[in-house]
């Protein structure tokens, strides 16, 4: 009865986002005062699909094989925790909790938007529940989660070890919630491309979701990219995989977004541009997960092919981004541009930000779509790879640091003062960086010397905000700013020395050999074998002694039986200057072990630097809703904006 | 704004959108084909590999019919099954040449006599420079080289009893 009343759950909120929809063109049509009501079912629907999300981790909890998605995807023998997390390790189940987000998102922005206006709020959750219907109507009609199997199997098939792993089981969703919170973004835009309204208060409401979704996709990105780098066992943090670079996109649109739509909200400039951005974020997103789901684009991330499926959200995607986009070419005439501003100001600096991170997103986009573009046209198999992406984006990205620095400090419209003079320590440390690297490493690479550069010159100039003022008095957006800001140079810095310092090792060892890797020397001293609960393995000890001290890791090769499946299992030592990754491999016959070895000197920066970004997205989110929440106890704050 | 910068995302959609259908329309096999694909095999002339045997040079396979040439070596353990399927290709009319990938003749010798011999002729490639100048990076390896000396289709890895009837059919439109 579980999986009937998720269903019907499903069906019931299809048939409301129906009516939601249709309320929409009725009230803007006919001037219909249809806001509350619309409020209301957008509110419910968002229930029914929690409920129906509910249901199935219910049946996963309870291992119910009668359910064939259970069936396929779990197994009486997995970690409950696992169980729970295949709910939605899957194709239907990760699609339901897409539409579980879009819709809960859809009646958040009903229940909680009192900044936009009447007529705009309804024409964005007439949109909202449009992207819904189109994703009902594909789990309903091409994955259904809850379909049943008569008679039940005995046990389930899937026990996929890859997917045994905290950080998949909350990666994939993290990327959702962001991926799903700019929808709304999406569906604000079209609201106010519809009415026309659009204004500097409608950047203020969509301003909090998209920083939201945002700091999610920021999370996601480096989550998912210390997993690649602990769990794959190559050592690297990014690949520029298609399904990696399916996340990228979107968090490079909603950059751009949440750049822009500070002009828009300070200044009301730059309208239609934002306006597309936010089309455009949403779009990527969608882009992003046809090519995960479709599996189009080659990529070690298989995930299930199905034509079929691809078929259907390719029809999604080119509906909702066409009418979008279409949408924008009828109305986009009409939007007049706002206030206007000087060559040297802080408008023109957002918009140099906003035009770089765009043709990195371009790069990205073209990269990730040009081996399918030549197989069409000339049948050439190809695929592009980290050189591309390196060589074009990285100094463009470097550029963009550069910027970073100057950035906030020119005022809005026009900037008189000559900010030479603020940059001066900035620009030192950065100069002081370069000599350094010449002196101490003459033979590195162009890029990550330029790199520690710049960084160097970003950490100092990043806090430049908050000086010359008392820092605890500074608003928290600023500090947000900030914080995010001082995380791209840590970032920055941890990619710069993983690029030029890391020094590896892969030889065959015999217990007792001594292997060395930059500072460390490490001794294979045993491999023995081991188990767990639905696995095997051989674990390898190495003694690692840097002068000082002595650290034992177990790197394993794991063999899972159900499928059967090979894993190599990293053992990764962090210490404050970096980490000592190690990975044992196949025997050799003569006794001896495949051993790959690696010191990356200050590689967890990068995370750090990528958590700090999203720190710095949370501190504004704050400061942002608590002005909000001051603004609402004014007696008469309605009246402010009406 | 003007008309064409308000149209041109909608228009970068459609083409995108027609690659992408293209794509789903012709789902794609993940296999790349090697790319000395339909041109000459580069000239080599190796030295014998075992003194009882002829040694092979890149002439050898413009003889007018298909021939397999076959990357093996004596210490590479997915080539001891491999070896005996090629036996049996070899029962049904299939010539099969080998190259000896850094390998020594008494220990080619031993490999041979263990597990059976369908080679009619092995050169001894004991750099490599034949094997890199094919486009191969492992053994075992295959490829089947056309009447005219032109290589029609590389296999990489061992030939499987499953790929048999593929490798007959590739050698049957290589003649």
């Amino acid at each position: 009865m579980i999986a009937e009343a998720g269903l019907a759950a499903l069906w019931l909120a299809a048939g409301l986002a129906a009516l939601q929809l249709v309320l929409m063109i009725a009230a803007l049509r006919a001037d219909l005062g249809a806001a509350r009501t619309m409020q209301s079912i957008a509110a419910v629907q968002g229930g029914l699909t929690l409920i129906a999300f509910a249901m199935l981790l219910i049946v996963f909890a309870r291992t119910d094989l009668s359910v064939a998605l259970v069936f396929e995807n779990s197994h009486s023998a997995k970690p409950f925790i696992y169980k729970v997390a295949g709910a939605w390790g899957n194709h239907e189940g990760s699609m339901l909790l897409w539409v579980t987000v879009l819709s809960v998102a859809g009646a958040f922005l009903a229940l909680l938007s009192r900044r936009t206006s009447q007529r705009t709020l309804v024409a964005a959750l007439g949109a909202q529940a449009a992207l819904a219907l189109g994703f009902y109507a594909f789990l309903l009609i091409a994955s259904n989660p809850f379909a049943r199997l008569n008679p039940a199997p005995f046990e389930g098939r899937g026990l996929n070890p890859l997917l045994q792993d905290p950080g998949l089981a909350f990666h994939p969703p993290t990327l959702y919630f962001g991926y799903v919170g700019l929808s709304i973004a999406f569906s604000l835009a079209v609201g106010a491309l519809l009415t026309g309204e659009v204004d500097s208060r409608l950047a203020r409401a969509m301003r909090p979701w998209v920083l939201g979704a945002w700091i999610l996709l920021t999370l996601g990105i480096t989550a998912g990219s210390y997993w690649a780098y602990y769990e794959l066992g190559w050592g690297g943090y990014w690949f520029w995989d298609p399904v990696e670079n399916a996340s990228l996109m979107p968090w490079l649109a909603a950059t751009a977004l949440l750049h822009s739509i500070n002009v828009l909200a300070a200044r009301g400039a730059l309208k239609a541009w934002t306006m597309m951005l936010a089309v455009i974020a949403f779009s990527m997103s969608m882009v992003g997960t046809f090519l995960v789901r479709s599996g189009i684009l080659t990529s070690v991330h298989a995930f299930a092919i199905d034509p079929e499926r691809g078929t259907f959200l390719l029809a999604l995607l080119a509906i909702y981004v066409g009418a979008a986009f279409g949408l924008f070419a009828w109305r986009g005439a009409s939007l007049k541009e706002g206030a206007p501003f000087e060559l040297v100001s802080r408008e023109t600096g957002l918009v140099i930000n906003n035009l770089l991170l765009s043709v990195i997103l371009a790069i990205v986009f073209v990269g990730t779509l040009y081996p399918l573009f030549v197989e069409a046209i000339t049948g050439e198999k190809l695929s592009v790879g980290a050189p591309y992406f390196n060589a074009v984006a990285g100094p463009l990205a470097l550029m963009l640091a550069l910027l970073v620095g100057i950035g906030p400090l020119l005022a809005w419209r026009r900037e008189r003062r000559p900010m030479f003079k603020q940059l001066t320590v900035p620009a030192l440390l950065g100069v002081s960086a370069l000599v350094f690297t010449i002196i101490l490493a003459p033979g590195m690479h162009i890029l990550p010397r330029l790199g520690l550069m710049v960084a160097a010159y970003l950490a100092a100039a990043s806090v430049l905000p908050l000086i010359g003022r008392s820092p605890f008095r500074a608003p928290l957006a600023t500090w947000g700013m900030v914080v995010a800001h001082f995380g791209i140079a840590v970032a920055l810095t941890g990619m710069a020395m993983n690029a030029a310092f890391t020094s590896e090792t892969l030889a065959i060892a015999k217990p007792g050999e001594i292997l060395s890797a930059g500072p460390w020397h490490v001794q294979l001293q045993d491999v023995t074998p081991t188990a767990g609960k639905n696995w095997t393995a051989l674990e390898a000890t190495l003694k690692a002694s840097r002068g000082e001290g002595l650290v034992t890791l177990k790197p394993q090769m794991r063999y899972f039986t159900d499928p059967p499946t090979e894993t190599n299992e990293a053992a990764i030592d962090t210490f404050w200057n970096g980490q000592l990754y190690t990975i044992v491999g196949k025997a050799d016959p003569s006794g001896g072990w495949q051993l790959r070895l690696w010191w990356k000197p200050f590689v967890t920066l990068i995370w750090a630097g990528g958590a700090l970004i999203a720190l710095g997205g949370a501190l504004a989110l704050l400061g942002h809703l608590r002005r909000l929440l001051r603004r609402r106890r004014e007696p008469n704050w309605r009246g402010r904006y009406a | 704004m003007s008309r064409a910068v308000r149209f041109a995302p909608l228009a970068l959609l459609l083409l995108v959108l027609a690659g992408l259908v293209w794509r789903l329309a012709r789902p794609s096999d993940s296999t790349v084909p090697s790319k000395l694909e339909g041109k000459p095999v580069p000239v080599f002339a190796l030295a014998p590999g075992i003194a009882s045997k002829p040694s092979l040079s890149s002439s050898d396979l413009a003889t007018g019919r298909p021939h397999i040439v076959n990357f093996f070596a004596s210490w590479c353990v997915p080539c001891i099954t491999e070896v005996k399927l090629l036996q049996q290709l070899k029962e049904r009319g299939v010539s099969i040449e080998g190259i000896a990938v850094r390998d020594r003749p008494e220990d080619i010798g031993d490999f041979l006599a263990r597990n059976g011999d369908p080679y009619e002729r092995i050169g001894s490639d004991d750099q490599s420079r034949v094997q890199i100048a094919m486009g191969s990076s492992g053994v075992p390896e295959s490829f089947i080289v056309d009447g005219r000396g032109i290589v029609r289709y590389q296999h990489i890895g061992a030939i499987e009893v499953s790929d048999v009837p593929m490798i007959l059919s590739k050698l049957e439109q290589a003649g």
